[in-house]
C-alpha cells in the first residue's frame, strides 16, 4: 500500500483543567494498521490525550483528525467510526452480559454479531451474568468486546490492563495480538513497559503532557547505544560523579535510592565498581544485570521510573 | 430514534429488576392510597373521590426521587461516560428515562384507579380525559425535575439533600396532603407558585367535580409549559462525565424552571380563584355527608374569609 495519510493525526495538541496544563504540545501520528503506545506515568496527559481523539472532551489548542474527522465538530460521525474500552467506566449492576453486547451494537450502522463477539472472548458461560457478578478480568473482556460491536476502524484502549493480576493480563495480550493480525488501528495508553514492548509497533513516551521520546521499541532501546544495565543497591550512599568515571560507564544516575549504569563494556564496570566500593570502604547490597528496556529509554528522559 | 428506543427498554428491564423501585413506585403509593383512603375518607366513596386526585398527585410527584437517584448514580458509577463514546445522544438518555418512567408509572395510577373502584367502591371518575392529560404532564414535568436535580448536584448525597426540600413544601404546601381548604390563607397564597398546587388542584377539579380538559386550561398550560422548559434545561445541563462539575451559571439557570409558577403564582394570586374553588369543593364533601370526614384540623382552618366568593 503505498503511504496514505495517517489514520490520525496530531498536531501540538494542548489541554488544560483550571490552572493545570495535563498535555503541553502533543504530536504524533499513527498508521492505518499500526498499534501505536503512549508509554508514561499516571498523569502524565495519556488518558486526556486518548479522550480528546474520542471526541470525549474539547480541545484548548492544536489540531488533531482521526479518520479524517474533526473529534470536536464531527464527533457524531466519529463515533460510529471507533471502538474504546475507557479507564474507569462502568456497566449497570443488574444489565447481563449478552444484553450489554447488544445493546450497544444497537446504537451502530455498522454492526458485529454479538454471538461471535461473545464467542471469541470466552464469555459465552457468562452471556446471563448481570455486570456486577463478573470478575475483574470478564468485566474487562466484555469491554475490549463492546469496543468491538461496531467493527470499528480504530480501537482506543486506555490501561487496558491496569489493575488486573498477571494471568488476566497476559490473555488481554493475546487478545490485542489478535486485533493487532486482523490489522485494526489500536492507540493505547499503558504505563507497564511489558505491554508497550509487547504489544506496540510504535511508542511515544509521555511525560509532564509532552512527548519525550517516539519510535519503534527497538528504536528506542538503541537509542540508550547498545549498552547494558547495570542496576547496583549500596550500603552507603554514593556520587553520581564517581561512578560516571568507572571503566566503561556511558551514564551512571541515582534512581529511587538505586544506581542504574549504562555500561559498554559489562564485564569490566562490575569488577570496577567493586573495587571502587572496596576502596571506599562501601558495600554492595544487591546488583542486577539486563539488557535495555524502555523502562530506562524512560528514566534516561526523565530521570524517574515510570512504576507509580 | 432507534437509540431512544432501545435505551427507553433497558431503562424498564434495569427498573424492574432493581428492588428500591419496587419500593418507591409501587408500595409506597399504595400506602398514600391506602391511608387516605381507608383512614382519612374512612372508606365514604364520596371522600376517596375527594381524595383521589391529590393521591394521585402524590405518585406523580414521587418521579423526581428516583429518576434523579438514578441518573447521578449513572453519572458517578461512569455508566455515563461508557455511553458517552457511542453514537447515542444527551437527549437519547434524558428523553429514555421519562419515557421509562412514564411507562412504569402507569400500572401503579390504573391499579389506584381499580382499587377505588373494586374496594372503595368509587363509581365515577369524573372527567377521566381530563385526569389522563393531567397525569401525563405532571408525570413528564416532575420526571424532568427529576432530571435538572441530578444535573445540578455533584454527589449522591447532595441530591438527596435537594430532593427532600423539594418534596417537602410540595406534598405539605399544595393540598396534596391537608387539602387545600384547610391550609392557613398564607399558606394558600404561597401553594399558589409550587407547580404541585396546579397539579393536584388540577386533577382534584377533574376527578371530583368532573371538570374538562377545556376548564383546566391554567393547569394543563402551566404544566406543559413547564415540562417543556424543564426538560429542555435539562438537556442545557447534562454531564456525561463525574469529575466535570457544575459550573457556577448552570446553577442560575436553573431558577429559571422556577420562573414560569413565580409568574403564574403572582397572576393567580390577584386574580385567581383557585383557593376558593378548593373551598368550595371541600364544602361540597361535608354538605351531603352530614359530618367532616376529615381529622381535628378543623378549628385550624378556621380563616374561612375567602379573598372572592365562589362564582
Amino acid at each position: 500500500m503505498p503511504m496514505a495519510t495517517p489514520i490520525i493525526q496530531v498536531e501540538n495538541l494542548v489541554k488544560s483543567y483550571g490552572d493545570v496544563q495535563a498535555v503541553r504540545g502533543v504530536s504524533f501520528s499513527v498508521e492505518e494498521g499500526e498499534v501505536f503506545g503512549l508509554l508514561g506515568p499516571n498523569g502524565a496527559g495519556k488518558t486526556s490525550t486518548v479522550e480528546i481523539l474520542e471526541g470525549l472532551r474539547d480541545l484548548d489548542g492544536g489540531r488533531v483528525s482521526v479518520c479524517g474527522l474533526d473529534p470536536q465538530r464531527d464527533s457524531q460521525a466519529l463515533k460510529h467510526e471507533i471502538g474504546a474500552a475507557l479507564q474507569s467506566t462502568s456497566l449497570p449492576d443488574k444489565l447481563r452480559v449478552m444484553e450489554a453486547l447488544r445493546l450497544f451494537s444497537s446504537f451502530y450502522k455498522r454492526r458485529r454479531n454479538p454471538e461471535e463477539l461473545l464467542k471469541r472472548f470466552g464469555l459465552e458461560e457468562k452471556r446471563n451474568t448481570f455486570y456486577s457478578q463478573l470478575s475483574g478480568g470478564q468485566k474487562q473482556r466484555l469491554a475490549l468486546a463492546m469496543a468491538l460491536v461496531n467493527d470499528p476502524k480504530v480501537l482506543f484502549f486506555d490501561e487496558p490492563t491496569a489493575g488486573l493480576d498477571p494471568q488476566v493480563r497476559r490473555e488481554i495480550y493475546d487478545i490485542i495480538e489478535e486485533l493487532k493480525h486482523e490489522k485494526k488501528t489500536i492507540v493505547m495508553t499503558t504505563h507497564y513497559i511489558e505491554e508497550a514492548e509487547r504489544l506496540c509497533d510504535r511508542v511515544a513516551i509521555v511525560d509532564h503532557g509532552k512527548v519525550v521520546a517516539l519510535g519503534t521499541p527497538r528504536e528506542l532501546k538503541t537509542r540508550s547505544g547498545g549498552t547494558t544495565r547495570i542496576e547496583v543497591r549500596l550500603a552507603r550512599p554514593e556520587t553520581d560523579g564517581a561512578l560516571k568515571k568507572l571503566e566503561g560507564v556511558a551514564d551512571a544516575r541515582e534512581v529511587d535510592g538505586a544506581y542504574v549504569i549504562h555500561s559498554h563494556r559489562a564485564p569490566q564496570t562490575i569488577v570496577a565498581i567493586v573495587k571502587h566500593l572496596e576502596a571506599q570502604g562501601n558495600e554492595l547490597v544487591s546488583l542486577e544485570i539486563a539488557s535495555p528496556s524502555l523502562e530506562d529509554v524512560f528514566i534516561e528522559m526523565t530521570g524517574r521510573r515510570l512504576r507509580d | 430514534m432507534r437509540n431512544f428506543a432501545t435505551l427507553t427498554r433497558m431503562r424498564i428491564q434495569l427498573t424492574l429488576r432493581n428492588r428500591m423501585f419496587l419500593f418507591f413506585t409501587v408500595l409506597m403509593p399504595f400506602a398514600f392510597f391506602f391511608l387516605y383512603a381507608g383512614v382519612f375518607a374512612k372508606g365514604q366513596p364520596i371522600v376517596v373521590k375527594f381524595f383521589f386526585g391529590p393521591v394521585i398527585s402524590l405518585t406523580v410527584m414521587g418521579s423526581f426521587w428516583g429518576l434523579s437517584a438514578a441518573l447521578v448514580m449513572f453519572r458517578e458509577q461512569g455508566i455515563l461516560r461508557r455511553f458517552h463514546v457511542t453514537p447515542v445522544t444527551a437527549s437519547d438518555m434524558l428523553a429514555s428515562s421519562i419515557v421509562a418512567n412514564y411507562i412504569l408509572m402507569f400500572p401503579t395510577v390504573l391499579l389506584e384507579f381499580l382499587f377505588a373502584r373494586y374496594i372503595f367502591h368509587v363509581t365515577h371518575f369524573g372527567d377521566l380525559l381530563a385526569a389522563f392529560i393531567l397525569i401525563s404532564v405532571g408525570t413528564i414535568s416532575f420526571a424532568s425535575l427529576g432530571l435538572v436535580v441530578a444535573s445540578v448536584t455533584n454527589t449522591m448525597q447532595e441530591t438527596q439533600v435537594i430532593n427532600q426540600l423539594l418534596w417537602l413544601p410540595l406534598i405539605f404546601l399544595s393540598g396534596a396532603t391537608f387539602p387545600l381548604a384547610f391550609l392557613p390563607h398564607v399558606v394558600q397564597k404561597v401553594s399558589l407558585f409550587l407547580p404541585a398546587t396546579y397539579l393536584v388542584q388540577g386533577l382534584q377539579r377533574a376527578i371530583f367535580n368532573s371538570l374538562p380538559i377545556w376548564q383546566l386550561g391554567v393547569q394543563v398550560g402551566s404544566l406543559t409549559f413547564w415540562a417543556i422548559l424543564t426538560f429542555f434545561l435539562s438537556t442545557q445541563l447534562f454531564r456525561w462525565e463525574p469529575e466535570v462539575k457544575v459550573p457556577r451559571n448552570a446553577k442560575l439557570l436553573v431558577l429559571a424552571t422556577a420562573i414560569p409558577f413565580l409568574l403564574l403564582g403572582l397572576w393567580e394570586n390577584k386574580f385567581g380563584n383557585i383557593p376558593a374553588q378548593a373551598q368550595s369543593a371541600y364544602d361540597s364533601l361535608s354538605a351531603p355527608a352530614k359530618s367532616s370526614p376529615p381529622p381535628d384540623s378543623q378549628k385550624e382552618s378556621d380563616s374561612p374569609k375567602e379573598p372572592d366568593s365562589p362564582k
